[in-house]
């Protein structure tokens, strides 16, 4: 019998589209099960095996750099954050006003640049600043996480809002509540799956973030991103792929409560 | 009546100033730490290289000149920099040869998607959402494993008898390419993925019931429809693979540099900061052209479907 007639049939998309999956996940799956191997190799399996998860909790370079990532990442995710909300409270729900896309522009722009240009130009903007005053912390770092982390943040929340209209805010001022109880028990509780996600975004985004970090970062100040990097020029054990293991464990779960996060309707 | 309308403006008025308070802290954020600083490139790309890396506060125009034309060592005398240029016109070929790739499969992918039962769907779609949201390092390095002399790919084939000894694939244009493809590929898919989801599906069924072939079909009437989609993958691809500097680093090695590897050595080994901050403006300006020709085409589309 002739295969039922589909105005949705595409001869062949399918079959790409199952290559594509397989494809997209078969590197992953090999480096993750080698994570696992026994032996120094990584295309040899020698058996089942711990002892490079071991070696990798025991390698006080990848544990002070994952704690740094980590400290960047909640500052710069949680400032972001802020920001943008903030950000998308004043650019949306209003009348077009001067300005308005100069703000857009504005807000959008470390998506529209290459990263290796804002990196370049971090290098040299942050390396005059250290010599001035002298200050080589972590604060260059958070600063420039903040900073690419808020379009990424500001895209979720400014969605949920332009889906929010006025209409409870209006009624809770009829009520005469303050201008701060109206944001406060109203607009933050309906907006908060937005920023949430906006949370969870520029976490991930900072977290992941290589270029700009190898260009900011000054002597010692490693992520676990950028000392990864400088691992893979030089010989490779199943230790980078047990920390890479460790490292997707965390986006995946991230990414799927943001997933869930963002497809839960009010 | 005045007094009213005056009592409105004053409103609007101070809506308009407190928004600009409010936005305020996130503009600061990003005028400090993303877009002063492009400023700053550009002054120094007018400056003289100082001996050990960073500047001399002399203005000068060689920076600019050194991104096309070389000067010889001996005689003084200009000539086209061979190596400069072959490495733009390899980062604007790999990055389109990347562009179409993703696209040819990117599209039947995310039509596979869209045409999925709503259940279902969800689940796809979370399948394409992880590897865009997993560290791009990560996944390239999930690359080298597979492609390496000793990898995945070259010991299938010796198993299999098509190759006698392992076939170098790492280190090559290829490897670049395979591995941009790879990372690049949800960029692609994501977009594409939105305006199908729109797809009206009756005019798909109208061009059948007046005798289209479905390759027909799909020429004439999805790939027009979802064109602002095709337009923003591309988009969004091609950028990002210009200025890539992780994957060619990684895959391809030393010797096989991308525009971003060579913005990298000016400020390393190099030490002609002013060089690499007008190759980094160049790209910039590169990237402005491709954005300028989405905004464009991506208006005329949305009058044609709006």
């Amino acid at each position: 019998m002739a295969r039922q007639f589909s105005v949705r049939r595409q001869t062949g998309f399918t079959t790409i589209a199952m290559i594509c999956f397989f494809a997209l996940y078969l590197p992953i799956a090999v480096l993750v099960i080698y994570a696992f191997n026994a032996g120094q190799s990584l295309s040899i399996w020698e058996g089942f095996s711990l002892r490079w998860f071991v070696k990798a909790f025991e390698n006080q370079h990848v544990i002070e750099a994952s704690i740094r990532s980590l400290q960047i990442a909640v500052v710069a995710a949680l400032v972001a954050t802020a920001a943008a909300t903030m950000a998308a409270l004043a650019t949306t729900r209003t009348e077009p006003y001067r300005g308005l896309t100069l703000k857009y522009a504005f807000i959008n722009q470390p998506l529209m640049i290459p990263e290796i240009v804002t990196a370049v130009a971090l290098l040299i903007f942050f390396s005059r600043i250290k010599v001035w005053t002298g200050y080589s912390g972590l604060g260059y770092l958070i600063a420039a996480h903040t900073a690419f982390c808020i379009p990424f943040a500001y895209l979720p929340i400014r969605a949920r809002l332009e889906n929010m209209d006025l209409t409870l805010e209006r009624a809770a001022a009829d009520l005469y509540a303050t201008p701060w109880k109206t944001f406060r028990y109203v607009t933050l509780p309906l907006l908060w799956p937005g920023i949430l996600a906006g949370l969870m975004l520029a976490f991930v985004i900072s977290l992941d973030d290589v270029v700009i970090t190898e260009f900011v970062k000054s002597a010692g100040q490693d992520t676990l991103p950028t000392y990864m990097l400088g691992q893979l020029r030089r010989a490779i054990t199943p230790e980078m792929n047990a920390i890479s293991t460790l490292f997707l464990l965390l986006s995946i779960c991230i990414v799927t409560v943001f997933f869930f996060v963002n497809k839960k309707r009010i | 009546m005045s007094g009213a309308a005056e009592v409105m403006e004053t409103q609007a008025r101070r809506d308009v100033r407190n928004r600009w308070l409010l936005s305020l802290p996130a503009l600061l954020i990003i005028l400090l730490a993303a877009s002063g600083p492009l400023l700053i490139v550009l002054v120094y790309s007018f400056l003289t290289p100082g001996p050990y890396g960073d500047v001399q506060w002399q203005p000068t125009v060689s920076g600019w000149i050194n991104v096309f034309l070389e000067r010889d060592i001996f005689d003084e005398t200009l000539s086209l920099a061979d190596a400069h240029v072959s490495i733009f016109i390899r980062s604007v070929w790999l990055s389109l040869v990347t562009t179409v790739l993703t696209l040819l499969v990117g599209f039947p992918t995310a039509y596979f998607i869209a045409t999925r039962p709503d259940n279902s769907r969800e689940l796809w779609l979370f399948l394409i959402t992880i590897p865009f949201w997993t560290n791009l390092l990560i996944r390239t390095f999930a690359i080298l494993q597979i492609i390496r002399n000793e990898g995945l790919i070259n010991n299938l084939m010796i198993d299999l008898g098509l190759f006698a000894r392992p076939v170098q694939m790492l280190f090559t244009d290829g490897a670049i390419l395979t591995g941009m493809v790879y990372v690049y590929l949800p960029l692609m898919v994501l977009p594409l993925y939105a305006s199908m989801e729109k797809l009206d599906f009756r005019l798909v069924e109208a061009g059948y019931d007046l005798y289209a072939t479905p390759f027909r079909v799909l020429r004439r009437i999805i790939v027009p429809l979802v064109k602002p989609g095709i337009i923003a993958g591309s988009i969004l691809v091609f950028i990002p693979a210009l200025g890539a500097y992780v994957t060619p680093s990684i895959l391809g090695g030393g010797k096989n540099l991308m525009l971003g590897n060579l913005i990298e050595l000016q400020f390393g080994q190099g030490r002609n900061w002013p060089l690499g901050a007008a190759l980094s403006i160049t790209l910039m300006l590169i990237v402005m052209v491709a954005l300028l020709f989405y905004v464009r085409n991506a208006r005329g589309s949305g009058v044609r479907h709006g």
